[in-house]
């Protein structure tokens, strides 16, 4: 678990939150309202787009080469968002997505990034031993399969197009996107048909 | 004259020796209502255009490196989010103070 804030931390917000409420600038209403629509964004929204990737090779074009229209088509608005981009794994490349120097991650189709994902040990490590981490999630690459590793930036984010596992043909949309995890879409893990 | 590759910033953690080691936590939790709510504030007061994710950036990235791996996360993003508003005169210095 990532530590509680420090009281001192506690402290400043409740004095600074004061403050701008006491001059008009933010309303608590306003705050509650912006938790609850990034509480709303979630994985789900990323692996619904794979799913339909995996089914509809239009939307695949598109996703790969206009990942942001690609999610405002899947009902996400991007405005004042970042540019999304999409990564194609294949038989002999894999992506591994990593932000080196803090946490930007594509919070509109995945949600808030976890814990993890901000943590010291993944941004030194996903660079410098990329496969000791995805050992880590129990995710071992064939020795032949090139891995990528993509750092998502303030101005540019990425998310990971898995490949379609073994064992779905003929699942229908809801089925595919139920085994696209959050792990498989920043590249850590791999989408499993059992 | 050295041929030295200077030290990496604090924040620039890609390949970072000091962390070779250490294994990844698995900690899927969402962020704590502290989190939240700074995180909130942060979309909040740019979308009011009081701030950019450059000037929070800056700001996370001017803390000293002892206090930036002591502060959790959202903890770093209320100490540069609170310090561009003092900055900006949008709250005043004495309404922080303890």
């Amino acid at each position: 678990m990532a530590a509680p804030p420090r009281p001192d931390s506690v402290a400043l917000l409740d004095r600074f939150v004061a403050a701008l409420l006491a001059r008009g600038v933010v309303t608590e209403a306003e705050i509650a309202e912006q938790v609850a629509r990034t509480d709303a964004a979630s994985p789900e929204i990323g692996a619904r787009m794979v799913a339909r990737a995996w089914t509809d090779p239009a939307y695949r074009e598109l996703l790969l080469r206009d990942g942001s229209a690609a999610a405002e088509a899947a009902g996400v608005s991007m405005a004042g968002m970042p540019p999304l981009g999409v990564l194609e794994d294949t038989d002999r490349v894999h992506h591994l997505v990593v932000c080196t120097l803090c946490s930007c991650y594509p919070r509109a189709v995945l949600g808030y990034p976890p814990h993890w994902y901000k943590s010291s040990a993944y941004r030194a490590r996903a660079v410098r031993d990329p496969r000791g981490v995805l050992a880590e999630w129990g995710t071992v690459l064939p020795d032949h399969v090139e891995l990528r590793v993509v750092d998502s930036t303030a101005d540019y984010r990425w998310m990971v197009l898995p490949q379609r596992p073994a064992g779905t043909e003929g699942w229908d949309a809801a089925r595919l996107a139920s085994i696209v995890t959050r792990d498989a879409l920043v590249g850590v893990a791999l989408p499993k048909a059992g | 004259m050295s041929d030295a590759t200077p030290a990496p910033a604090t924040h620039d953690l890609g390949g970072a020796p000091r962390f070779r080691c250490t294994p990844v936590e698995p900690d899927d939790a969402p962020p704590d209502a502290f989190g939240k709510r700074v995180d909130a504030l942060r979309q909040i007061l740019a979308r009011k255009g009081l701030m950019s994710v450059d000037e929070l950036r800056r700001g996370i990235e001017a803390i000293p490196e002892a206090e930036y791996h002591a502060l959790g996360y959202y903890e770093r993003w209320l100490r540069s989010i609170s310090g561009l508003m003092v900055e900006k005169g949008v709250v005043a210095a004495e309404e922080l103070r303890p």
